[in-house]
C-alpha cells in the first residue's frame, strides 16, 4: 500500500512507464510510415515490446529507494516473510505499470491501426502477461539491489528472462488481431505467469537475503 | 574416499596440477586427429560439397555450449547446498568457456548457413535459443563481475543460474512455437537409426571427444587460476594487516 501511495504521489514511477509506452507507440508510425497495410501486421508486436520496455524502465525503483533510506532493512526484519514482501512489491509494480499499460493499450492500438477484435485480445494478453513481467523484474531487482550502478546490469539480466512471456503474449495479440484462435498461446502465457508467481518470489527473497547480509 | 574430498582446494590443486596438462595434451591429440581426418580424409558431401566439414567444429561446440551451462547449474547447486568454494569457482570458470563455445557454434552456423540456406541468420528455433543462451551467459558473467564480495557474488549468480536454466528451457519451447525451422534435426544420436553416414560419423566422434577434453582442461585451468587469484588476494590482505 505504501508503495502504491508513493508511486502515485511522486509521479515518477506511475507516469513514466505509461508515458514511455505512449511515446513508443506514437513514434513507430513516424519511423515506418503511416500506411495501414504496413502498421496493422506489426501493431501487436510493437505494443508488446513497448509494454515490456516500459516495465523494464521502472524496475530499478522496486527496491533501490527502500534500500537507500534503510526501509528495506526494516522490512526484512518485519514479521512478514521476505517472500511475501517481494510478492507485495511485484504486485505494487504491476498495479502502477502493468495494469495502466494493459488498459491504455487498447486505445493506443487505434494509432497503429490494429484491426478491431485485436484490441480486446491485446488488452487481455497484456493483462495476463504483465504480472509475469513484474515478477521477473522483481527478481532481477532483488539480484542487483546491492549494486551502485545496477540499472544496465538489471536490463541485461532480465532481458533473456522476458523472452518466453514476450513470445507467447505477442502471439496471442497477433492471432487475435488476425481473427485466428488464440486460446493455446493464451493458456501458455497464463502458465508462464502462474509459474512465475509460484516460483520467483522465493528466488527473489533468497537473492534479497544474500544482498542484505 | 568420496568425491567431496576434491572440494578441498589444496587437494584439488594437487590433483589438477597433473590432470590439466594431461587433458590438454589429450585434447590436442584428439582434435588434430579428428579435425585432420574430418577436413582432409573425408569425401565431400554430394549435395553440400566441402561445406559439410564445418560440422566438425559446429556440432561439438554446440554440444558443449549447452553442457557448459548444465555443468554450471550442477556446480551452482553444489555451492548452494554444500558451500564448497571450488564448486562456485568452477561455475565461474566455466561461463567464459561456455560463451566461447556458443559463439563458435553461432559463427560456424552462420558461415555454413550462407551457402546452404542463402542466409547468415534466420529466426529459426534452434538458432534463436542459442542466441538466448548467449544472452544468459552475458548476464551471468556480468553479474559475477559486478559484485565485489566473492561469496555474495557466488550466491547471487547461483540463484540466477537456477532461474536462468528454467527460463532457458522455457525459451527453447517458446520459440519452437513459431514452428518454422530451417535447422535440420539432430544428425547424430544414440537411440535413432538415422545418423550421418559412417565416413562423417567417426571423425565427428573423435572431434567431440577432443572438445570434451578441451572443455574440461580449460575449465580446470581457469578454476586453478581463480583459486590462485583468491589465495593471492588473501595473502595481500594478510600483508596489509601485518603492516598496519
Amino acid at each position: 500500500m505504501r508503495d502504491l501511495a508513493l508511486a502515485v504521489r511522486s509521479g515518477g514511477g506511475f507516469g513514466l512507464g505509461l508515458v514511455f509506452f505512449l511515446i513508443v507507440t506514437v513514434l513507430v508510425p513516424f519511423g515506418v510510415g503511416p500506411e495501414t497495410a504496413r502498421l496493422a501486421p506489426i501493431a501487436p508486436g510493437i505494443l508488446w515490446v513497448g509494454a515490456l520496455l516500459a516495465c523494464l524502465l521502472s524496475l530499478d525503483r522496486i527496491f533501490a529507494l527502500d534500500r537507500e533510506d534503510g526501509a528495506l532493512d526494516l522490512l526484512a526484519t518485519a514479521p512478514i516473510p521476505l517472500e511475501g514482501l517481494t510478492l507485495a512489491k511485484a504486485a505494487a509494480h504491476w498495479l502502477t505499470t502493468g495494469l495502466p499499460i494493459s488498459i491504455a493499450a487498447a486505445p493506443l492500438g487505434v494509432f497503429l491501426s490494429l484491426p478491431w477484435p485485436g484490441h480486446l485480445w491485446l488488452s487481455l494478453s497484456l493483462l495476463v502477461g504483465t504480472p509475469a513481467l513484474s515478477l521477473i523484474g522483481c527478481f532481477g531487482a532483488a539480484l542487483t539491489v546491492g549494486l551502485r550502478r545496477g540499472g544496465l546490469l538489471l536490463s541485461v539480466l532480465v532481458l533473456p528472462l522476458y523472452i518466453p512471456t514476450l513470445v507467447f503474449g505477442a502471439d496471442v495479440a497477433r492471432r487475435g488481431a488476425e481473427g485466428l484462435d488464440a486460446a493455446t498461446p493464451l493458456a501458455l502465457l497464463g502458465a508462464v505467469t502462474l509459474g512465475c508467481l509460484a516460483g520467483l518470489p522465493f528466488a527473489a527473497a533468497a537473492a534479497l537475503r544474500v544482498s542484505l547480509r | 574416499m568420496s568425491i567431496w574430498s576434491f572440494a578441498n582446494p589444496t587437494r584439488f590443486m594437487a590433483v589438477t596440477a597433473r590432470l590439466t596438462p594431461a587433458l590438454g595434451a589429450l585434447a590436442a591429440v584428439l582434435l588434430v586427429i579428428g579435425l585432420g581426418w574430418g577436413f582432409f580424409f573425408t569425401p565431400d558431401d554430394y549435395r553440400q560439397g566441402a561445406t559439410v566439414k564445418i560440422i566438425y567444429l559446429h556440432v561439438p561446440a554446440a554440444l558443449f555450449a549447452i553442457n557448459a551451462w548444465f555443468m554450471m547449474l550442477v556446480a551452482s547447486l553444489i555451492w548452494l547446498i554444500r558451500r564448497h568454494h571450488v564448486s562456485a569457482l568452477a561455475a565461474r570458470a566455466a561461463a567464459p568457456v561456455g560463451i566461447t563455445m556458443t559463439l563458435i557454434a553461432l559463427v560456424t552456423g552462420a558461415v555454413w548457413g550462407q551457402p546452404m540456406w542463402g542466409t547468415w541468420w534466420a529466426w529459426d528455433p534452434r538458432l534463436t535459443s542459442f542466441l538466448i543462451l548467449c544472452l544468459f551467459y552475458v548476464g551471468y558473467i556480468a553479474l559475477w563481475e559486478a559484485i565485489e564480495d566473492p561469496d555474495t557474488a557466488a550466491d547471487l549468480t547461483s540463484v540466477l543460474c537456477l532461474v536462468g536454466s528454467v527460463f532457458a528451457v522455457l525459451s527453447r519451447y517458446a520459440v519452437n512455437f513459431w514452428n518454422q525451422g530451417l535447422h535440420q534435426g539432430a544428425s547424430l544420436s544414440l537411440d535413432t537409426e538415422e545418423n550421418v553416414a559412417d565416413v562423417f560419423y567417426y571423425p565427428l566422434l573423435v572431434c567431440i571427444g577432443g572438445f570434451a577434453a578441451l572443455f574440461v582442461a580449460l575449465v580446470l585451468l581457469r578454476t586453478r587460476t581463480e583459486i590462485r587469484v583468491r589465495r593471492l588476494h588473501a595473502l595481500r590482505l594478510r600483508e596489509r594487516m601485518a603492516d598496519a
